[in-house]
């Protein structure tokens, strides 16, 4: 049986043992005059928590520790000069032989593969069969040894609410988890990346130049690779700061007119208009921007004798600016919403007009959390990237003229990640070292960010 | 004159200044008002600039041109065992079959050179159509069927009137003998602009005209089911803990934390992770549906979780007062009322997260999901695509109907994605209830 027939049968059983539980309850409340502690439900829900949930768990480990397993058992194959060598030659002889175990075979195979691959089989269908007796074993007495403990005064409800209570707060912890997973990842190839590449190179470096080691060993890369993450920074800050005076004048203006001047029916057509451009996926404004708007930028600027490339920061920070309106408008919105109308009142009737008790009143009242949306879309900004992947350049050029090609971060992360890595060149582990910047960055906006509104909130409650 | 004079106002004096500074006053109010209504129009001028440069582009792309032939379905090339399996098709010689009815046509071109500009006019995939045509109608094999095959994407271009006949002929994609296939055939009237059903059941391909979203669709879908198996009940769970049981204590603060903190990565970086531990560590296959649907489930979790939040917390707590007095236990309260009363704005905001999934890309370019892969995905462990990594893909491609095949398949996707949140709008408008 494969393994998703395994699970399928797991949960018939366990079906099966709701089934007989509840029957079973059933059956002792109508043989006895004393009631029942649990619902029947209860008893069967309980039976079949006791098949399927060990089971199941029996079930993962193989499936995720059978390889790891079979990888440990197959390096007793692996000719001396295989298992004396270094990480990059104990992954390729792994790679040969999952190629004859899935049967892809191309030309002659050596020997030591072939009887590899022979028993890797032999221990996937041993596998299988273990796993069969194990899960189905494991499922059937779980189910048993639940099933034994029904009786009236059996606490079956409190049983099975306090699985449930386990299940919520685990996975209340996947969060926690994923973070780890995410902090994790990107630190341990960062620090082998800092081991090739000393830190300070890599945060002060004025040139980005990344090579595959095979391409500088064969001679044919021009000059050495360099990693100096200052370029890909300036160009991500430029293309944000261009998104940023696009989107803040306009998406504040818009905020301030829907929260002050707008009727209700003009603010009700165009805040989910507005919403829209937020929901339209990035890969699209990527596309427009590329296609469309970076043609324009550049033949306007050559129409005035402009100098402008043909991927300029100036066309992709604009679609990112329009991209970010309606995170700020409606950010902005929300935080002028809440500024007490007292206020407003107190200035109307000092006798000035909307527009003062706007500029001198409402905003500064609600500025902090302005500057928070605008930090946090800064953020955005900064992590957004099928847009610069799509229309920035991929040059480091260490410019802040927006009409220049740069790159940025996420487009960089981008370029190396995509498609055939060497897990050991530095090329690759680069990206890994700018990810974690990425995301130190973008933390520290959001905390900095989430430390406005904090300190500043309390103000009017 | 001592100083206290001069700050002192003839009544008329100051009549005026007020009259004066009321007009400016007046003024700069309507030029406040001016800016705020002309970013709201600059705004949403963008919003028409984006939609109109789509769709101007895309619906054309929704269609394409077709020539009709008359193909003679002559049994002895097409399947020489006569067995009409696919096995026994694969050795006919579909496109010599398909060429040779385009010949006819022509007016049988003579030489080398004028037949390989006829067989230029045509797609390359013709021959595979017409053998997925005898193999829908094998009682058709013998006859004379007329069939419609889609022209090369060059000449589509053509059509369109996006290449220029005054072009010299050196630089443009269609020569002059071409071209003048091209004017015999729609006098003939065999020419035909239909909407595109390579676009709708093609998969990818490098050829323009056979290039379709197919594969894509399939793969978006998949993944979405991925994600939504495991980001729902995941998301649900963790709100249920958060607001009805976690106590106020270190770990629930941890947990909030990092839940916030994910809602801040970017979500490239999500991409990452998925790549180091789901590919590097746990050696699971690159580019299948089951990676991309776990990544984007952990980066749609924070958007489930504090929507679904948000609609416990809107449950009024006197009904889970109600339910505890009646002798309910807390996890009765929770499973009999709360939930069902939750239940709209949870899946409202699922279906918003679901939208924000469906419209992701980085992170699935981290996870090898740009690879160029033919079939359409079975299952959640074939290898796919899915419909915004296809939009990136096409849109590197330099052919010009590329552009409107890429405009054609984010019509699909924009289509897609508002009605996912027109669902959500109309679900919350009509379950949503006000306590």
């Amino acid at each position: 049986m494969s393994f998703v027939n395994l699970v399928l049968s797991v949960l018939v059983i366990g079906a099966v043992f709701f089934i007989l539980g509840q029957r079973t309850a059933t059956a002792h409340h109508s043989a006895s005059t004393i009631k029942l502690h649990s619902r029947p439900h209860y008893h069967g829900l309980w039976v079949a928590i006791t098949s399927t949930i060990p089971a199941l768990l029996v079930l993962l480990v193989i499936g995720l520790g059978k390889d790891l397993l079979f990888q440990h058992w197959v390096s007793d194959f692996f000719p001396p000069q295989v298992a004396g060598g270094d990480a990059v030659d104990r992954a390729i002889a792994l790679a040969k032989i999952s190629n004859v175990v899935d049967g892809i075979i191309f030309g002659e195979v050596e020997p030591w593969v072939q009887s590899a691959g022979e028993a890797w089989i032999r221990w996937e269908s041993d596998a299988i069969v273990v796993a069969n007796i194990l899960v189905l074993g494991a499922s059937l007495t779980g189910g048993l040894l639940g099933y034994q403990r029904i009786s009236l005064g059996f606490r079956a409800r409190n049983n099975v609410e306090r699985i449930l209570t386990w299940m919520l707060i685990g996975s209340s912890t996947v969060a926690i988890f994923t973070t780890i997973g995410i902090v994790l990842s990107v630190l341990f190839e960062s620090i082998r990346f800092f081991k090739l590449i000393p830190p300070q190179d890599f945060l002060f470096g004025l040139e980005w130049n990344p090579q595959f080691e095979g391409a500088e060993r064969a001679g044919s890369g021009g000059g050495t690779a360099t990693y100096g993450m200052v370029p890909m920074f300036v160009g991500t800050f430029l293309i944000s700061f261009i998104a940023l005076a696009v989107a803040v004048p306009v998406g504040l203006f818009s905020a301030i007119y829907l929260a002050e001047y707008a009727t209700p029916r003009v603010r009700g057509i165009v805040k989910p208009l507005l919403e829209i451009l937020a929901g339209v996926p990035t890969v699209v404004y990527g596309f427009f921007a590329a296609l469309t708007v970076a043609p324009v930028v550049k033949s306007v600027g050559e129409s005035v004798g402009l100098e402008v490339a043909s991927e300029s920061a100036l066309a992709a920070g604009l679609v990112m600016g329009v991209m970010i309106i309606p995170f700020i408008s409606s950010l902005s919105d929300d935080v002028i919403n809440a500024v007490p109308q007292a206020l407003r009142d107190a200035a109307f009737g000092l006798g000035s007009t909307k527009s003062e008790a706007v500029r001198q009143v409402v905003l500064p009242a609600a500025l902090p959390g302005i500057v928070a949306a605008v930090i946090l879309a800064v953020s955005r900004a900064v992590g957004e990237t099928m847009i610069v992947v799509m229309a920035a350049g991929l040059a480091a050029n260490l410019s802040v003229n927006p009409l220049d090609a740069v790159t940025t971060v996420t487009s960089q992360i981008v370029t190396i990640l995509v498609g055939d890595q060497e897990f050991e060149s530095a090329k690759t582990l680069s990206a890994f070292a700018l990810a974690l910047m990425l995301i130190v960055t973008t933390l520290a906006l959001n905390y900095f960010a989430l430390q406005i509104v904090k300190k500043y909130r309390e103000q009017y409650e | 004159m001592s100083d206290q004079g001069s700050f002192r106002l003839s009544p008329e004096r100051a009549a005026e200044r007020v009259a004066y500074s009321i007009s400016l006053r007046k003024r700069r109010e309507k030029r406040f008002l001016f800016l705020g209504k002309f970013a709201v129009a600059v705004a949403l001028g963008f919003l028409v600039l984006l939609f109109a440069g789509i769709l101007s582009k895309g619906i054309p792309g929704l269609f394409q041109h077709y020539v009709t032939l008359d193909v003679q379905l002559d049994a002895e090339r097409l399947d020489p065992s006569g067995q009409r399996t696919i096995e026994s098709l694969a050795d006919g010689d579909f496109d010599g079959v398909v060429r040779d009815a385009l010949y006819e046509v022509l007016g049988g071109p003579t030489g080398r050179k004028a037949k390989r500009q006829a067989r230029k006019l045509i797609s390359s995939g013709s021959g595979q159509r017409l053998m997925q045509h005898v193999l829908d109608n094998p009682d058709q094999m013998g006859s004379t069927v007329a069939l419609q095959f889609a022209v090369d994407d060059d000449v589509d271009t053509f059509l369109r009137g996006l290449i220029s006949r005054d072009t010299p002929e050196a630089d443009r994609r269609v020569s002059d003998q071409m071209i003048s296939y091209i004017d015999l055939l729609q006098a003939e009237g065999r020419i035909s602009y239909e909407i595109s059903d390579y676009l709708f059941f093609g998969s990818a391909s490098r050829d323009a005209e056979m290039a379709g979203i197919r594969g894509a669709l399939v793969g978006s879908i998949l993944t979405l089911l991925v994600c939504i198996v495991i980001a729902f009940p995941l998301g649900v769970a963790t709100a249920v803990y958060l607001e009805e049981m976690a106590p106020k204590n270190r770990f629930t603060e941890i947990i909030e934390i990092n839940i916030n903190n994910l809602a801040a990565v970017p979500s490239v970086v999500f991409g990452i992770m998925g790549l180091a531990i789901f590919i590097v560590i746990f050696g699971m296959p690159r580019s299948i549906p089951l990676v991309g649907g776990i990544v984007l489930a952990l980066m749609t979790l924070p958007t489930i979780i504090i929507s679904s939040r948000a609609s416990i917390r809107a449950v009024p707590p006197s009904i889970r007062d109600a339910a505890l007095g009646v002798g309910a236990s807390k996890m009765q309260t929770i499973t009999h009322h709360v939930l069902p009363l939750a239940m709209p704005g949870m899946l409202t905001g699922t279906i918003i997260g679901m939208a924000q999934a469906l419209g992701e890309t980085a992170p699935l370019l981290m996870i090898g999901m740009v690879a160029f892969i033919v079939d359409v995905p079975s299952g959640v462990t074939d290898p796919g695509t899915v419909l915004p990594v296809q939009i990136f893909m096409w849109a590197d491609f330099a052919e010009r109907m590329f552009i409107q095949k890429t405009s054609a398949a984010i019509i699909v996707l924009l289509a897609f994605l508002i009605s996912m949140n027109a669902a959500a709008i109309l679900l919350r408008k009509k379950l949503e209830r006000r306590w």
